[in-house]
C-alpha cells in the first residue's frame, strides 16, 4: 500500500515538475526571441540609416574572370581548336524596354544582318530574360569606337570582351573536335549535379560534342574572381582583390591531320568513314566521318537556316559514322570468325570442303559471291578468296553461342570506350540479344539458318567503324587490346607540366601465337592474291587486310546489278588493314557507303593511308591502280534465296 | 460518403497547428517568388513539396503513439548504422561527407535523426519512467553522444549541436537536475568565451571553424571572405527599416547581392522586404506554432507523449532562433535553413513529419477523453 502511494505522488510530483520545466522553457523562447527583436530593432530602426546608405551606395561584388579554354593540337603541334579576343555587343532583354526598337537603332551603329536577328531570337528562347545575349559577335574596332560614344543612349546594351572559340580547319576532322556552344539549362543541372556549376559563372560555353565534350573537365580550366566595388548604377569603380583563372589545359592529340585532311580529300563527296589506330597504344591516328560540318558555325548559336539545312541533309553530315553509325561488317567479319575457328578447334580448320559456289542448310540455298565456286576451299586460301560458302558452314559449326562469345571479347556489340561522348555498341546478335530486341514469342526465337549468315558479317551483325578498327587493332597487335584514344597528351599551361596519357592494355586475347598467325597469313594473302591484290599490287611494306561488303538493300531474289540500282541504295563497300603485318604500326577500318564491294572504293583509301604513314607519300598513279583493281575485283555478287527470310551477301 | 471521407481526413490533424503552418506556408511561397527572381518553377517546386510533406505529416498523425515508440529503437538504430554508412562510403561534396548513395538519390541521414533521437530518448525515459535516477540521464547522454559524434566527424558542427540539443531537450523535460543544467551553461559559457578568443580558439577547434567564429564578431576584418555572407545579410535587414522596401523591390536580393537567398539566407529578403514589422509578425507565427506545440505537450497523457511533444516544439524554436542569428550576424554561419520557409525538401519533410508526432501525441489525448 505504502509502495502504491508513492508512486501516486510520484506521478504527481512529476507532473508539476514537468509543467515547471515546461514554463522555463516558454520563459527561455521569449527571453531569446526578445534577443531577436532587440537586434532587428538595433538593425532596422537604429542603424537603419546607416545600412540603408550602405546598400544604396557601397555594393561589393564578385566578378567572375572566366579562363582561356585549353588549345587542342595535333601529334604534330598543328593548332585544330583555339582563342582569340573579340568585342561582342550583347543585350540584356530585361533591362531593355523595347527590345525591337532598340535593335533597330543599334543597326545604324554597327551591322545587324538578319542571320544575327534570327540567331538572336533562338538564344532569346532557349535562355531567361536576365541572362546577356550576344546580338553581334566581333565586332570591329570601328563598331566598338562608335557605340562606345553613344552607349548611354543604350541602358541594357554593353560592349563585352570576349574569348572565341574557333576552329581553323573547318569541317576537317570536326566529328573528332566537336565544339563547344553555349550552356543552356540542361547544361545547367548537368552541373550543378556534379558540383561545378560555381567554376561556370561568367563562362558562357561548354563542349558539347567530340573532344570539347569530353575533356570538359580539362579544357574548361578555373574560374578567377575580382572583387569590385560598384556605385548604384552597377559600375565597377575599383577592384579590391583579384584572384587570377587558371587556364585550361592543351590538348595534344595522337591524330595526325595531314593523315587525316588526306583521308578527307580522297571520299570527296562520298559518305562513310575511317578510322586508324596505332595498335600499339591505342592511338588514334586519324578519325574521318564524311561529310563534316563547320563547328565555327555552332559556337555562338547555330542560325536556324544553317542548322536545318545541316540537320535535314540526306547525307546527315552531323552524323559521327565513325562511332554512331552501325553498318553490318560483310566479309570483315571473316578474320575474326577465322580467330575464333581456330581456336575453339572448329573441324573445319583442318578440312578441305567441297565448295560448289552455294551451301545448303535447313532446306535453304546460301549462295556464294563465286559463281559456281572454287571446287574446294581450305581454311588457308578461305580468307584471301572471301569464300563465303566456307564460312557459312564454319559458322554452323561454332554455333551462335560460341561466335557471340568469341565476338564479345573483341568488344563487338559494346562500345570501344574510346574517349569520344556518344558511342554506340552495334548489334552483336544472339539468341539472347534477340529475346530482348523482339516483343513477339514468334520473333524471339532463334532459326538456326540466321547462324549461317551471321558466319559472313551478314544478317543482324552490325558494328561501327571504330569496333572495326578497334578489332583490327586488336589482331594486328597479337590479341594485347588497348583502349582506343585520340588524345595522347594534357599540358597544363601554368607549370608546363605534360601528362601522358598513358596506353595502358585493356585486355589480352586467350589466342595462341600460332592461330593468330595462320590468320594473319590468311589476311596478307587478300593483298597479294586475294580481293585486294589489285590495289595493293606494288606495295613496299607486306600488308594484312580484308574487303567487306555491305548489303543496304534487300534484294529478295534478283541479280544484283550496281547500275541498276540507285545510288543511296548500293552496297557500302569495307576494307579493314594492318601494316606493316609482322610488326603493325597501323590498323584501320574504312566504309564507304554506297561504294559498291570492298576492293572497289574502300580499298583504294586504305592504301593510300598504309603508303602515307609507312612511306611519307601518295601511290604513284591512284586513277590507273583504281581501273586495275576494278577489273581484277571478283564479279558483284549475285543472290538467289529458297525463302524470302534469309538473304545473304557477299 | 463524402463527409466519412472527410472526417477521416481531418480525424488525426490538429487543426490549430495546420492553420499556423499553413500561414508559414502562404508566407513561404510569397517570399520565395522573390527570392529567387520571379523563378516560378521554383515555387512550384516549393508547393509540391508543401504537398507531399503535409500528406506525410497527415500518414505520421495517423499512427498511434504505442506503435511510435515501438519504432522508437528501432529508427534510432538504424539512424546509427546509416551514419557509420555515411562514415565509411558516404558522397562527399565541398568537403564534408554528409550524403548517402542508394540508387536513385542521395540521402543525408542526420535528417533521420533529427526525428529518430528525440524518439528515442522519449522512449526510453518512458520506459524507465518508475525508476528513474541518474544513471538513465548518463545513459540518456550516451544515446545522445553516438549521432551527434557521428555527425561532428563528417564534419558538421552545425547539424551534431543541434541535433545534440534536440537530445538534450528530452533530458531536460524528464528532469536533468537543476544543479546539472547550471553547471552545463557555466561549461557552455566558458567554451563561448575560448572560441570567440583566437588564440584559445585554435586549440579546440578546426581553424575554419575560430575563422567562422572570428568573421561573425567582426565581418569588417575579411569583407570579401568569410564575412560577405554576414555584411551582406545584416544590410539587407538593416535597410529594410520599420515597413520594408516592399515585396520585390528588395535592391539588395535583385542585385544578387545575398548569398543562398532561397536557402539559408532567404531571412535576409524578408526582412529586406518586409521589414521589422514583417520580423514580428513571422516571430510571432514562430512563436504560435511552438506553443500550440507546448501546449500538445503539457495535456499529453504519456510521459513519451510529454516529452516527445515538449522536444520537438524546442527543436522547432532551435532551427528558427539559430537562422535568424545567423543572418542578423548574432550567430555563426551554419547551414541551418529556416524552418518552413526556406526552399529545401528535404527539411520540409522532416520539420512536418515531426508535427505528424504531434498530432499524433494530441489526437491520442482526445481519444482517452472522448
Amino acid at each position: 500500500m505504502p509502495m502504491n502511494r508513492r508512486v501516486v505522488m510520484n506521478h504527481h510530483g512529476e507532473r508539476n515538475a514537468f509543467q515547471v520545466r515546461l514554463a522555463a522553457a516558454a520563459f527561455f523562447i521569449l527571453a531569446m526571441f526578445g534577443v531577436l527583436v532587440g537586434r532587428f530593432v538595433w538593425l532596422q530602426v537604429m542603424q537603419h540609416d546607416r545600412y540603408l546608405t550602405l546598400a544604396e551606395q557601397n555594393r561589393i561584388s564578385l566578378v567572375p574572370i572566366p579562363p582561356s579554354r585549353g588549345i587542342i593540337r595535333d601529334r604534330n603541334g598543328v593548332v585544330l581548336a583555339h582563342n582569340f579576343s573579340a568585342y561582342t555587343l550583347e543585350i540584356t532583354p530585361s533591362k531593355v524596354g523595347d527590345l525591337e526598337e532598340t535593335i533597330a537603332r543599334l543597326k545604324g551603329i554597327v551591322d545587324i544582318t538578319p542571320k544575327d536577328r534570327r540567331r538572336f531570337k533562338k538564344l532569346q528562347e532557349e535562355t531567361k530574360d536576365f541572362e546577356t545575349l550576344p546580338i553581334r559577335t566581333k565586332l570591329s574596332d570601328d563598331e566598338v569606337a562608335r557605340f562606345a560614344a553613344q552607349s548611354y543612349k543604350f541602358p541594357g546594351v554593353e560592349i563585352k570582351a570576349r574569348l572565341f572559340r574557333q576552329y581553323p580547319m573547318g569541317e576537317s576532322a570536326s566529328h573528332l573536335i566537336g565544339y563547344i556552344g553555349r550552356i543552356n539549362d540542361k547544361d545547367i543541372k548537368q552541373l550543378e549535379d556534379d558540383g561545378r556549376l560555381a567554376n561556370y559563372r561568367g563562362t558562357d560555353h561548354i563542349g558539347k560534342l567530340g573532344l570539347e565534350q569530353s575533356y570538359e573537365e580539362y579544357l574548361h580550366g578555373v574560374t578567377g574572381f575580382e572583387q569590385v566595388e560598384i556605385d548604384s548604377g552597377g559600375r565597377a569603380v575599383r577592384t579590391l582583390k583579384r584572384t587570377p583563372p587558371q587556364s585550361g589545359k592543351d590538348l595534344t592529340l595522337s591524330v595526325d591531320i595531314k593523315l587525316q585532311q588526306m583521308v578527307e580529300q580522297q571520299f570527296a563527296a562520298r559518305r562513310g568513314s575511317l578510322v586508324a589506330i596505332d595498335p600499339r597504344t591505342g592511338g588514334i591516328l586519324a578519325l574521318v566521318s564524311q561529310p563534316g560540318f563547320d563547328p565555327n558555325l555552332f559556337v555562338d548559336g547555330i542560325d536556324p537556316q544553317s542548322w536545318s539545312e545541316l540537320n535535314e541533309s540526306l547525307d546527315k553530315p552531323l552524323l559521327n559514322r565513325a562511332i554512331r553509325g552501325e553498318y553490318p561488317p560483310g566479309s570483315t567479319f571473316k578474320p575474326f570468325m577465322a580467330i575464333a575457328a581456330l581456336e575453339l578447334n572448329t573441324p573445319i580448320v583442318n578440312q578441305v570442303i567441297s565448295d560448289p559456289g552455294y551451301f545448303i542448310y535447313g532446306g535453304h540455298r546460301f549462295n556464294d559471291s563465286k559463281k559456281g565456286g572454287y571446287g574446294s576451299m581450305s581454311f588457308d586460301r578461305s580468307i584471301a578468296l572471301s569464300s563465303d560458302t566456307y564460312f557459312y558452314q564454319m559458322a554452323v559449326q561454332m554455333g551462335i553461342d560460341n561466335i557471340a562469345k568469341s565476338m564479345a571479347m573483341l568488344d563487338f556489340g559494346v562500345p570501344t570506350g574510346a574517349d569520344l561522348p556518344g558511342e554506340r555498341g552495334g548489334i552483336l546478335p544472339s539468341p539472347e540479344w534477340k529475346k530482348k530486341r523482339f516483343k513477339k514469342t514468334a520473333q524471339q526465337k532463334w532459326y538456326s539458318g540466321e547462324t549461317v549468315s551471321i558466319g559472313i558479317g551478314q544478317g543482324y551483325n552490325a558494328y561501327t567503324p571504330m569496333q572495326l578498327a578497334h578489332a583490327t587493332a586488336t589482331l594486328a597487335n597479337r590479341g594485347v587490346m588497348f583502349k582506343p584514344h585520340a588524345v595522347q597528351s594534357i599540358m597544363d599551361v601554368a607549370t608546363g607540366k605534360k601528362m601522358i596519357v598513358e596506353p595502358k592494355p585493356v585486355k589480352t586475347m586467350p589466342w595462341k601465337p600460332h592461330n593468330i598467325e595462320r590468320v594473319i597469313r590468311g589476311m596478307e594473302g587478300v593483298m597479294t592474291v586475294g580481293t585486294g591484290a589489285g590495289v595493293f599490287r606494288g606495295a613496299p611494306y607486306v600488308s594484312a587486310g580484308k574487303t567487306g561488303t555491305a548489303q543496304v538493300f534487300s534484294l529478295k531474289g534478283a541479280k544484283y546489278n550496281a547500275n541498276a540500282i540507285k545510288e543511296r541504295l548500293r552496297d557500302h563497300s569495307w576494307f579493314i588493314a594492318f601494316a606493316p603485318s609482322d610488326k603493325p604500326t597501323i590498323a584501320l577500318a574504312v566504309i564507304v557507303e554506297n561504294g559498291g564491294f570492298g576492293a572497289q572504293a574502300a580499298a583504294p583509301i586504305a592504301r593510300k593511308v598504309l603508303d602515307y604513314y609507312l612511306t611519307g607519300k601518295l601511290p604513284p598513279d591512284p586513277a590507273a591502280l583504281a581501273a586495275s583493281a576494278a577489273a581484277k575485283a571478283s564479279a558483284p555478287q549475285s543472290v538467289s534465296t529458297v525463302s524470302a527470310e534469309v538473304v545473304p551477301r557477299d | 460518403m463524402i463527409k466519412h471521407l472527410w472526417d477521416r481526413i481531418k480525424r488525426p490533424v490538429d487543426p490549430w497547428l495546420l492553420l499556423f503552418i499553413i500561414f508559414l506556408f502562404i508566407v513561404s511561397s510569397v517570399l520565395l517568388y522573390s527570392a529567387s527572381n520571379r523563378d516560378l518553377d521554383k515555387v512550384i517546386d516549393k508547393i509540391t513539396f508543401m504537398g507531399i510533406s503535409l500528406f506525410g505529416m497527415w500518414c505520421i498523425a495517423n499512427i498511434q503513439p504505442r506503435v511510435l515508440m515501438h519504432l522508437a529503437l528501432p529508427a534510432y538504430i538504424v539512424g546509427v548504422i546509416l551514419l557509420l554508412a555515411v562514415e565509411f562510403f558516404g558522397v562527399t561534396s565541398h568537403g564534408a561527407t554528409r550524403w548517402l548513395n542508394i540508387g536513385i538519390t542521395r540521402i543525408q541521414p542526420s535528417e533521420l535523426m533529427r526525428l529518430a533521437l528525440p524518439l528515442m530518448l522519449a522512449w526510453y525515459f518512458h520506459h524507465f519512467e518508475s525508476t528513474l535516477n541518474w544513471r538513465h540521464f548518463l545513459g540518456g547522454a550516451l544515446i545522445i553522444a553516438a549521432p551527434f559524434i557521428l555527425i561532428l566527424k563528417q564534419p558538421d558542427l552545425g547539424t551534431s549541436l543541434l541535433i545534440a540539443s534536440s537530445g538534450f531537450y528530452v533530458l531536460f523535460f524528464a528532469g536533468l537536475s537543476w544543479r546539472f543544467i547550471g553547471l552545463m551553461s557555466g561549461c557552455i559559457a566558458v567554451f563561448a568565451y575560448i572560441v570567440t578568443h583566437w588564440d584559445m580558439c585554435i586549440n579546440v577547434l578546426h581553424e575554419y571553424q575560430c575563422r567562422r567564429i572570428a568573421t561573425m564578431l567582426n565581418p569588417m576584418e575579411d569583407p570579401l571572405g568569410a564575412g560577405y555572407h554576414i555584411i551582406q545579410g545584416t544590410i539587407a535587414i538593416g535597410s529594410g527599416g520599420w515597413f520594408g522596401k516592399g515585396w520585390l523591390a528588395g535592391t539588395q536580393t535583385h542585385l544578387d547581392f545575398i548569398p543562398e537567398r532561397t536557402t539559408d539566407f532567404i531571412f535576409a529578403v524578408y526582412g529586406e522586404e518586409f521589414g521589422l514589422v514583417g520580423n514580428c509578425i513571422l516571430l510571432i507565427l514562430y512563436l504560435l506554432v511552438i506553443f500550440r506545440g507546448l501546449m500538445i505537450s503539457n495535456s499529453a497523457n504519456t510521459l513519451f507523449g510529454r516529452l516527445l511533444a515538449g522536444a520537438i516544439a524546442m527543436n522547432f524554436f532551435t532551427y528558427a532562433l539559430v537562422n535568424m542569428g545567423m543572418v542578423t550576424g548574432m550567430l555563426p554561419v551554419v547551414g541551418v535553413p529556416l524552418p518552413l520557409i526556406s526552399y529545401g525538401g528535404t527539411s520540409m519533410v522532416s520539420i512536418l513529419a515531426t508535427f505528424g508526432l504531434l498530432m499524433s501525441i494530441q489526437r491520442d489525448r482526445s481519444l482517452m477523453k472522448g
